[in-house]
């Protein structure tokens, strides 16, 4: 009797003891987010607040050397490369995921899975290099300019966001209930139609989501831009011009700077990290809305 | 009768865009991995694999060593406590709100720019408790970064667990950590291995974050808190610099195969699972 109740103490105990483990790790994780918020704003909103918000973000001259710190060229270019990202990634991967979930065979679609879950696999430093060595030659071919320009980020950012795009849009249309394809065929309308008309529309929180999840990894890519960019810090008035992203401006001067050009590199990580609040936050509440 | 055929020519017209940007997306990883293939075999051989990088030697070895040093330790941090965060949102978390929380703050984690992740990693590892550039720091700023590649991965595998297996071992009188640990976690184990292959593939393909807080001291990394170049920051620098196309090539080539066995493994796990 006396031996099993402490078995049951022992094991309340260890039951306790268990609980709390992962209650602190899943707390871990949010923990981990405010200190990362916390860290990169100490570091960078002092330059902020130094330089002046104003001259800051709408500051067209970056030069460190003579104490100009203006990211407006590197944001414009994040913003640009971005859009142009998305003007090539978007209807590809839309096209591709309606290819795989409403017109391909069970095997054809086997076949393109594992190679888009291979696409989403490559190191983003291999993505630069190929753009280095590929993209950049062919446009220098085309505009004799060096090849390096926001066009070849663009490229590069639209294949990179591909699978993010793909993978998701492709969840959400086979998710759509069959009934609705159905009742579309049965009213007479073809199967573009019916993609176009019903499927699509009935996915379209999925496919949103898709491409505000290809937003982020575009603006956040840093290798792969700084491969193919050129990286001149101004603001590209074409796009066979050269230009710098926010995360390239990070990587390339983080390595020697110090001082008040450093804080200034930090700052850029907040103004990229607002983006990226914001995109999220934003998502949130359109699927929330969505949902309701 | 024209506008049948008219309609006819424009649903061709969008079938064959829907064909084309299939083409495209197999198209272009074909070739990208053709091309780098191509270019890299050549030069890629045992000496290339096996040997330093110091002095006339251009071998990529300690690059090897050091990516699989900061895999290991990253997996070795990540893995529990993504794996108990995931037990806790799904078998014990009764409280909604707290549960809200941590998913939102899993999904702003993952929504994180690698570059930050540096960036913080740089300030509070690298410089604020000093342990400079090195497998320590990266390991710890990469460890938060994957951690939720393996919740999502391990809470969708719990999720997927049918409800009688915890009933009918509870029902036993089996405690609730026991039912868990001897009955949920293996039934979910495919599921959590195939998050832990993808935050491996994330780790060894990160250059941004590592860059910034492992630093690019081309040697074997003999302590915790030594640096050493991975194998993406190498390939980084090869290509940067513009040193030697040869190595870069040879150095993608390695990388490539990485992410190929990765991927491989994952559908070798997965497949497990459906049998």
């Amino acid at each position: 009797m006396n031996i099993e109740k402490n078995t049951a103490s022992k094991n309340r105990i260890i039951e306790n003891i268990f609980s709390k483990f992962f209650f602190l790790s899943a707390i871990i994780s949010i923990m981990s987010l405010v200190i990362i918020i916390i860290f990169v704003f100490a570091k960078g909103i002092p330059a902020i607040i130094e330089i002046g918000l104003m001259d800051f973000i709408f500051g067209k001259l970056w030069r460190p050397s003579s104490n100009d710190f203006g990211i407006l060229p590197m944001i414009l270019g994040s913003i640009y490369a971005t859009i142009g990202a998305l003007l090539i990634g978007v209807p590809i991967g839309i096209l591709t995921a309606i290819y795989m979930s409403e017109i391909a065979s069970k095997q054809i679609r086997k076949m393109i899975i594992p190679m888009v879950e291979l696409l989403a696999g490559i190191p983003s430093v291999i993505y630069g290099f190929f753009g280095l060595i590929v993209i950049v030659p062919l446009i220098d071919q085309i505009a004799g300019n060096g090849g390096n320009s926001l066009l070849a980020a663009m490229i590069i950012l639209g294949i990179m966001i591909l699978p993010t795009i793909i993978n998701i849009s492709d969840t959400s249309l086979r998710a759509v209930p069959k009934e609705y394809r159905e009742n579309s065929i049965a009213l007479g309308a073809s199967k573009m139609q019916t993609i176009f008309g019903v499927v699509l529309p009935a996915a379209k929180s999925g496919v949103l989501t898709a491409v505000v999840l290809g937003i982020g990894r575009a603006i956040g890519e840093t290798m792969a831009v700084i491969l193919v960019a050129g990286n001149s810090p101004q603001i590209p008035i074409s796009i066979f011009d050269r230009f710098r992203s926010m995360t390239a401006n990070i990587a390339i001067e983080m390595g020697y700077a110090f001082g008040l050009h450093q804080e200034a590199l930090f700052a850029t990580g907040v103004v990229l990290f607002v983006f990226i609040i914001i995109l999220n936050l934003g998502l949130n509440l359109f699927i929330r809305k969505a949902s309701d | 009768m024209i506008k049948l055929l008219l309609k006819n020519f424009k649903e061709r017209v969008i079938y064959c865009l829907i064909i084309f940007s299939t083409l495209v997306t197999v198209g272009i990883l074909l070739w990208i991995f053709i091309f780098i293939v191509k270019n890299g075999i050549m030069h890629l051989n045992l000496k290339f694999l096996l040997s330093n990088y110091s002095g006339d030697e251009t071998g990529i070895f300690p690059m090897i060593i050091n990516t699989l040093i900061v895999i290991a330790s990253t997996i070795i941090i990540a893995v529990p406590i993504g794996v108990s965060t995931a037990i806790y949102l799904t078998e014990y978390a009764e409280n909604g709100r707290i549960i809200l929380v941590v998913r939102f703050a899993v999904e702003l984690l993952a929504g994180i720019p690698s570059i930050i992740y540096g960036l913080f990693g740089m300030v509070l590892f690298v410089t604020i408790l000093n342990f400079n550039w090195s497998i320590l720091s990266g390991t710890l700023t990469l460890g938060i970064m994957i951690l939720p590649v393996i919740i999502r991965t391990t809470e969708e595998a719990l999720i997927s667990v049918p409800k009688e297996y915890r009933e009918g071992s509870l029902s036993l009188g089996v405690s609730k950590i026991r039912t868990i640990i001897k009955v949920v976690l293996p039934s979910a184990k495919s599921g959590i291995l195939t998050g832990i292959i993808l935050a491996m593939g994330r780790v060894s393909g990160e250059t941004a974050a590592v860059y910034l807080t492992v630093g690019m001291v081309p040697r074997i990394a003999k302590g915790f808190l030594e640096s050493g170049r991975t194998l993406s920051v190498h390939m980084y620098l090869l290509a940067k610099e513009g040193i030697s196309f040869e190595e870069a090539y040879a150095t993608a080539t390695v990388l490539l195969l990485i992410t190929l066995i990765l991927n491989q493994i994952v559908k070798v796990v997965s497949r497990n699972e459906g049998n």
